[in-house]
């Protein structure tokens, strides 16, 4: 059953972590550490994880059906058996989704008052 | 690594559970990413600050959580919870209520700048603790004490006030000027005491208090300088205290200097001064005492006739409180403290019995994954919620009930009158209610938690019953034993009240109201002038329709208990002993209208005056003690200056209030005071016996006195009665609140009791059910069931009993003489305990016996 619109809305405005975080997953699984390094990255170190702020976000997102812990594990020569790899859900593509709009029809009136992001 | 792992554990345990794995191989690589000591300390100063500022947000989740849930259930079952709340509710209101009293009693500091280091110093000659200082043992203790760094003396006066509108009658207190700085006053207006004002050739001058201000001279600061009729004479207000520097006690209105004449130096046994003193920073009370015990040891062998013998007391002035009222407040505080055990044990009774029932519930979250101490936390959160609910009930309930309390509060203390839930209250409440929601709750929810199992789900949730057996039968016995010692408790302290109320004070309260004139000094200086006034005021008064007889004394009985003089009879000087008795100068009449009888001789009479022979009416206690085996008329003895010779015997009267013993007594006749000699003993306290209804005629009293005397106003208007019934008054309220506990703590473990063996009778229906089938008789059924009740609940009564005499040992000084393993009481609380075991446990034992074999075993294969 696909989500509805107001199980989606409901869970908007995202807290900044948890937008960041479907973004990583949404490029493909990761493992709690790997997060925190591909955030830091995208962000030019700008946004830099804690772990707790991680996993409570994680506890959160999993309560929420963002995220869920993923069953496929890479190669063996990789694979770490402690390390949990977590995947975005279908209901979490459509929330992440639904707050990038969000923040994009921000931006939008953002421009019409005349304040533009600094670079475009 | 090490540090990681403490630090988890500040973690929720799920959150931990589920990520302590992942967040510990999450810091080891990190650790193994950087070098550097800086780097390293950099990296655990961030893991330490992540932690705190992530852990208070879980577990404020996992709260949020635990209350949805706790609402849940309480919605599911309103009456279990609204049980649970009123029984909480119960508990922490009694506590709060005896805890606020007890608060403002004995334990709050005194409202002085610093006052643990004030103490009050007292001479204590033989057979005394506490006797006021005379002027010239303040002085000298002022000069040789070097333990203190002030010290102050004060005693009580009161005034006709005549200024703006009628004359009022003020109580207050005459202080020497070092007082006010050493208790850390600060005046309102004005200025305080200096020692110029001291000094006799100052012009009088006089501190209000903020209350007389506000009422008398609406509250204007011009009254600063002004000057006001005290007792006649001009007095200059230099000053204001605010309304919350109260002392000697609450009720003094007004402040003026002490003076002491030069002659007043010269009489070492003028014993009158009240001396409070502030012990310096370094110096401990025990030094304290060690010094002043020296002292009077120099003053001994300096003034032999003065100080025979004569010790010094010191007392933290915290500590003054009266022993008495300190046992009432402290046996007020067991019996809450009772209550509260007793709720504990019924509710953790009440969730004990959930929590099987609940089992099934509890398991099937466990199987989904909710870990012990999830569900220990839950039940927790659910437990101290509920107990939270009943602890705001109690509090609102004991701030209703303050009014009551606040007549425990002893009125010789310098506290508020009015009791108040101020902040320290609510601590107390709000912890007394944490404890009891976990007292209550933790062993269940702990049972709870661990018994779950799969055969839980299985067998539809009848197991476990026998488990709970033994501590459920500790449970009974806790609460049987409580309410047994409180029942005693309050049973002996019903039996010392009776015993009290029958004393007889020596006289018949009954129609008598009684009124104040005190003739101010120095206009009534001569005892002729205010012999006049007596009795155009008696005649007249006399003369209303309805008055059957009236007369003028010193003091009331009951009411104002000192008075002691030293009493001397020719060739009975013996060594050591030191007969004294109370004086009281009277009109004739005084026995008559008090109904004293006389039993040798005669009344005082108007005839017995300051030029006829000195004559006295001694009590019966008196006359035996001097006089064992002669005609005590005729008899002379010296006292109060003169030598006065027996004319009559009357009956004792319990001055000192029924609950002391009082010295023997005797009265003089008013004329034979000297003029302005003993101003004190002045007769100011009118009594008048009536026929009927002895308030209606109190308006026509006063306008006989206005006629007498336009200045001169009349105070404390009381009824005999309310003075005799006041004595007890305390004891009355303390005992309506140990009855009222003891009463909720009997009603709580009767239901407690009977709600247990409900529970666990219907937990063994199936049981039953197979006996009988099994051909077991119901009578054996019954036995059975009420066997369960017996043991735990004779174990109770065994053990409230003696803990009841232990209580009864402890308040002793309470008990009037009613020994603590009296019979009666010991036999009416052992039965009740009895009655309430059998009404406990008859229902369900009936129930049981009555159960359809039938019936139990089809509903048990389900």
């Amino acid at each position: 059953m696909p989500p509805t619109d107001r199980e989606i809305q409901a869970l908007l405005p995202l807290p900044p972590a948890a937008l960041h975080i479907l973004l990583v997953l949404a490029e493909s699984d990761r493992h709690g550490y790997g997060i925190i390094q591909d955030v830091e990255e995208r962000t030019d170190g700008d946004l830099r994880l804690s772990a707790g702020t991680l996993y409570r976000s994680i506890q959160r997102m999993q309560d929420q059906s963002l995220i869920v812990e993923s069953r496929r594990r890479p190669a063996a020569a990789e694979d770490d058996p402690r390390r949990r790899y977590y995947r975005i859900t279908a209901f979490g593509q459509a929330v992440a989704r639904a707050e990038v709009g969000r923040l994009a029809r921000l931006v939008k009136i953002a421009r019409a008052s005349g304040v533009a992001p600094e670079r475009a | 690594m090490l540090l990681i792992r403490l630090l988890l554990w500040l973690y929720p345990s799920g959150f931990r559970a589920e990520y302590s794995d992942e967040l510990t191989s999450l810091y080891r690589e990190r650790r193994a990413a950087t070098s550097g000591p800086f780097a390293v300390a950099r990296l655990w100063g961030e893991a330490i600050a992540d932690v705190l500022r992530v852990a208070g947000p879980l577990h404020v989740d996992v709260l949020r959580q635990d209350v949805r849930f706790a609402i849940r259930s309480v919605r599911r079952s309103p009456g279990f919870a609204l049980t649970v709340v009123c029984v909480a509710g119960l508990g922490v209101g009694a506590n709060t209520a005896a805890f606020t009293v007890l608060d403002t009693v004995l334990v709050r500091p005194l409202p002085y700048a610093e006052s643990d280091a004030l103490v009050r110093v007292w001479e204590s000659p033989p057979g005394y603790s506490r006797v006021e200082a005379s002027p010239a043992t303040y002085r000298d203790w002022g000069v040789l004490a070097e333990s203190f760094e002030a010290m102050a003396a004060s005693t009580p006066v009161s005034a006709n006030l005549v200024g703006r509108g009628d004359p009022v009658r003020l109580e207050g207190a005459a202080v020497t000027s070092s007082l006010m700085p050493m208790l850390g006053a600060r005046p309102v207006v004005g200025r305080l005491f200096t020692e110029s004002d001291d000094a006799e050739s100052s012009p009088a001058t006089l501190i209000l208090g903020e209350a007389i201000w506000r009422n008398d001279f609406g509250a204007d600061p011009g009254v600063i300088g002004s000057s006001v009729l005290l007792d006649g004479e001009p007095h200059v207000v230099i000053g204001v205290l605010p309304s919350t520097f109260r002392f000697p006690n609450r009720a003094t209105t007004f402040w003026r200097p002490m003076r002491f004449p030069p002659w007043m130096y010269e009489d070492r046994d003028n014993n009158f001064l009240t001396v409070t003193a502030r012990l310096r920073g370094d110096i401990t009370l025990e030094r304290a005492r060690a010094e002043m015990t020296r002292i009077m040891a120099s003053l001994e062998s300096e003034y032999p006739d003065s100080y025979e013998r004569t010790g010094a007391t010191v007392n933290r002035l915290r500590d003054e409180v009266s022993s008495q009222s300190r046992l009432l407040l402290l046996a007020l505080s067991g019996a809450a403290l009772g209550v509260l055990l007793i709720a504990c044990t019924n509710l953790a009774n009440l969730l004990l019995a959930r929590g099987l029932m609940r089992g099934r519930e509890l398991a099937v979250r466990a199987s989904l994954g909710a870990g012990r101490q999830r569900l220990l936390r839950q039940l927790l959160t659910e437990s101290i919620g509920l107990a939270l609910i009943g602890g705001a009930l109690g509090v609102l309930a004991a701030g209703v009930s303050l009014p009551l309390l606040s007549r425990l509060v002893p009125a010789s203390l310098p506290a508020g009158d009015t009791l108040a839930l101020d902040g320290r209250v609510l601590i107390f409440a709000l912890t007394i209610t944490l404890l009891t929601g976990i007292g209550f709750g933790a062993v269940p929810a702990w049972r709870a938690s661990r018994r779950i199992n799969v055969t839980e789900l299985r067998d539809g949730g009848r197991s476990g019953g026998l488990r709970h057996a033994g501590i459920r039968n500790v449970l009974v016995t806790v609460e049987v034993a409580a309410s047994v010692a409180l029942l005693i408790t309050s049973g002996l302290l019903i039996r010392a009240l009776v015993q009290l109320q029958s004393v007889d004070p020596g006289f018949n309260a009954e129609a008598v109201v009684t009124m104040r004139t005190w003739l101010p000094l120095p206009e009534y200086e001569e005892t002729r002038r205010r012999g006049e006034f007596y009795e155009r005021v008696l005649e007249e008064v006399t003369a209303l329709p309805g008055v059957q007889s009236a007369a003028y004394s010193s003091f009331l009985p009951i009411a104002e208990g000192g008075g002691i003089w030293p009493v001397e009879i020719d060739g009975q000087l013996d060594a050591g002993e030191f007969p004294t008795a109370s004086l009281r100068f009277v009109t004739p009449r005084w026995f008559e209208t008090l109904e004293i009888p006389i039993v040798l001789g005669r009344d005082v009479r108007a005839s017995d005056t300051f030029d006829q022979p000195f004559v006295a009416v001694v009590s019966e206690s008196f006359a035996r003690r001097h006089w064992p085996d002669r005609d005590p008329i005729g008899q002379t003895f010296t006292f109060a200056f003169f030598e006065r010779s027996v004319v009559g015997v009357a009956g004792d009267v319990s001055m000192r209030g029924l609950e002391r013993i009082s010295e023997p007594q005797v009265w003089l006749p008013y004329l034979q005071a000297p003029d302005g000699g003993v101003p004190r003993y002045a007769p100011k306290d009118l009594a008048v016996r009536t026929r009927n209804d002895p308030l209606a005629i109190v308006p026509a009293i006063r306008e006989i006195v206005r006629r007498a005397d336009p200045r001169q106003p009349v105070s404390d208007v009381r009824l005999l009665e309310d003075i005799v019934a006041g004595d007890t008054a305390p004891r009355r309220v303390q005992l309506r609140l140990v009855g009222a506990f003891t009463a909720i703590a009997f009603l709580l473990a009767a239901i407690g009791l009977h709600g247990l063996l409900s529970f666990t009778a219907s937990r063994r229906s199936h049981e039953i059910g197979v006996r009988l089938a099994l051909g077991a008789r119901r009578s054996s059924i019954l036995r059975l069931v009420a066997h369960q009740a017996a043991v735990p609940a004779g174990a109770g009564i065994l053990i409230g009993g003696f803990i009841g005499y232990a209580a009864g040992l402890a308040m002793h000084g309470l008990l009037a003489g009613i020994p603590p393993a009296d019979a009666p009481t010991f036999a009416a609380a052992i039965t009740l305990g009895l009655v309430m075991a059998v009404a406990g446990s008859l229902q369900p034992a009936v129930r049981a016996a009555r159960i359809d074999p039938a019936t139990v075993m089809r509903e048990g294969g389900g």
